[in-house]
């Protein structure tokens, strides 16, 4: 695998992360600053398996971070569009 | 009973632009609508109907010939176009009002949609349309059925579950109601409307938004389709709700008697 190949990988991985980043609901955590500075922290990875393990983490939180918007949205809709019904009281 | 014939499916998604589901709504300063320099994405519900015909084509393969999606709204909807062609539909249809034009109403929706639908039989026609049960920002409800009333098409609404049975022309739609669930079993063409349990819609990765720029929109107006969309209700005021009054003293009681002549004040206990 060339050293071309897994740069083009990584810099895509940073532009998904990136723009799934900006919608990030918390606004007290930093992800785009902590995303650069993981990415500015790996640059001068050689060998091809750590890299291989980095770009593996990135997809990880890439899929966390899509897991997490997604069930956040069906929650929301969930509790405007069909809400459990209230109990019954007992009599 | 007819012999089968080889027919194929093409599926129309209207879909719209509404205000983000995340943004916290708020009265404008004029009290005539909503605030609405706001992030704007694809009503929910769209994006399950969009999600549903692309799984369609993936069961289905070749007997879907097209999947293409139309919104009617201002420039910034074509956005909404690109996301649904990221998604997996083929082409989009942009009927496109003016920046400042108000809102189309459900009725206006519908007839502009059945011009539409009108316009693209001599390209194959529409078999199925597929959209959202309703809109997150004015959560009408009723442009599904209205068009389906126009066209004169059955409609399966509150879709949780949209089997097509290509071989037969039917296709089977299950739905919740009340007290349980229904199925029922359409001819095509037909109109389905998409509930929050249809499906879990796909992420719009980047190398398909790419992609999707490619893809065609063609752009209309109103006039081309000869629908007029101005509004039948005039919206006066809008203003928020009054702020909830607290527990109040209430929450205060030293014993049981007195909670007790509380409640019987609130109107809570007869005896």
């Amino acid at each position: 695998m060339s050293a071309n190949s897994t740069r083009l990988r990584a810099l895509a991985l940073y532009k998904e992360l990136h723009r799934l980043g900006r919608d990030y609901p918390d606004p007290n955590y930093d992800f785009l600053g902590k995303l650069r500075r993981m990415y500015e922290k790996n640059r001068h990875l050689k060998d091809p398996e750590e890299i291989e393990k980095a770009l593996k983490l990135g997809e990880y939180i890439k899929n966390e971070t899509l897991a997490l918007y997604s069930l956040r949205k069906y929650r929301h809709l969930k509790r405007v569009y069909d809400p459990a019904p209230l109990p019954k009281p007992p009599l | 009973m007819y012999p089968s014939t080889v027919r194929l499916l093409n599926i129309l998604v209207p879909i719209k632009r509404c205000v983000d589901y995340a943004v916290k709504i708020r009265v404008n300063p004029q009290q005539t609508g909503i605030d609405l320099n706001v992030k704007h994405s694809m009503n929910p519900f769209d994006e399950i109907a969009v999600e549903e015909a692309v799984r369609i084509r993936e069961r289905m393969k070749e007997k879907v010939s097209s999947i293409k999606v139309v919104t009617i709204g201002p420039p910034k909807s074509a956005e909404t176009l690109r996301t649904a062609l990221a998604m997996g539909a083929d082409s989009a249809i942009h009927v496109e009002l003016p920046e400042s034009a108000p809102s189309p109403e459900p009725l206006g929706v519908a007839k502009a949609l059945q011009a539409v639908i009108a316009r693209e039989k001599e390209k194959g026609g529409v078999d199925l349309v597929i959209m959202g049960k309703q809109a997150i920002d004015d959560d009408a409800g009723q442009t599904g059925q209205i068009l389906a009333g126009l066209l004169d098409w059955p409609q399966a609404t509150f879709a949780s579950k949209v089997d097509v049975d290509e071989a037969n022309g039917v296709v089977n739609v299950a739905g919740e109601i009340d007290g349980g669930s229904q199925v029922l079993k359409c001819k095509l063409p037909l109109v389905v409307t998409t509930d929050l349990r249809l499906n879990e819609p796909r992420y719009a990765s980047l190398p398909n938004i790419m992609k999707a720029k490619k893809k065609p929109i063609e752009k209309l107006s109103p006039a081309d389709l000869r629908v007029d969309l101005t509004p039948r209700l005039e919206t006066l005021k809008i203003t928020e709700p009054p702020k909830r009054v607290g527990g109040g003293k209430a929450r205060c009681v030293s014993n049981v008697d007195e909670l007790i002549a509380k409640l019987k004040d609130a109107g809570l206990v007869t005896s």
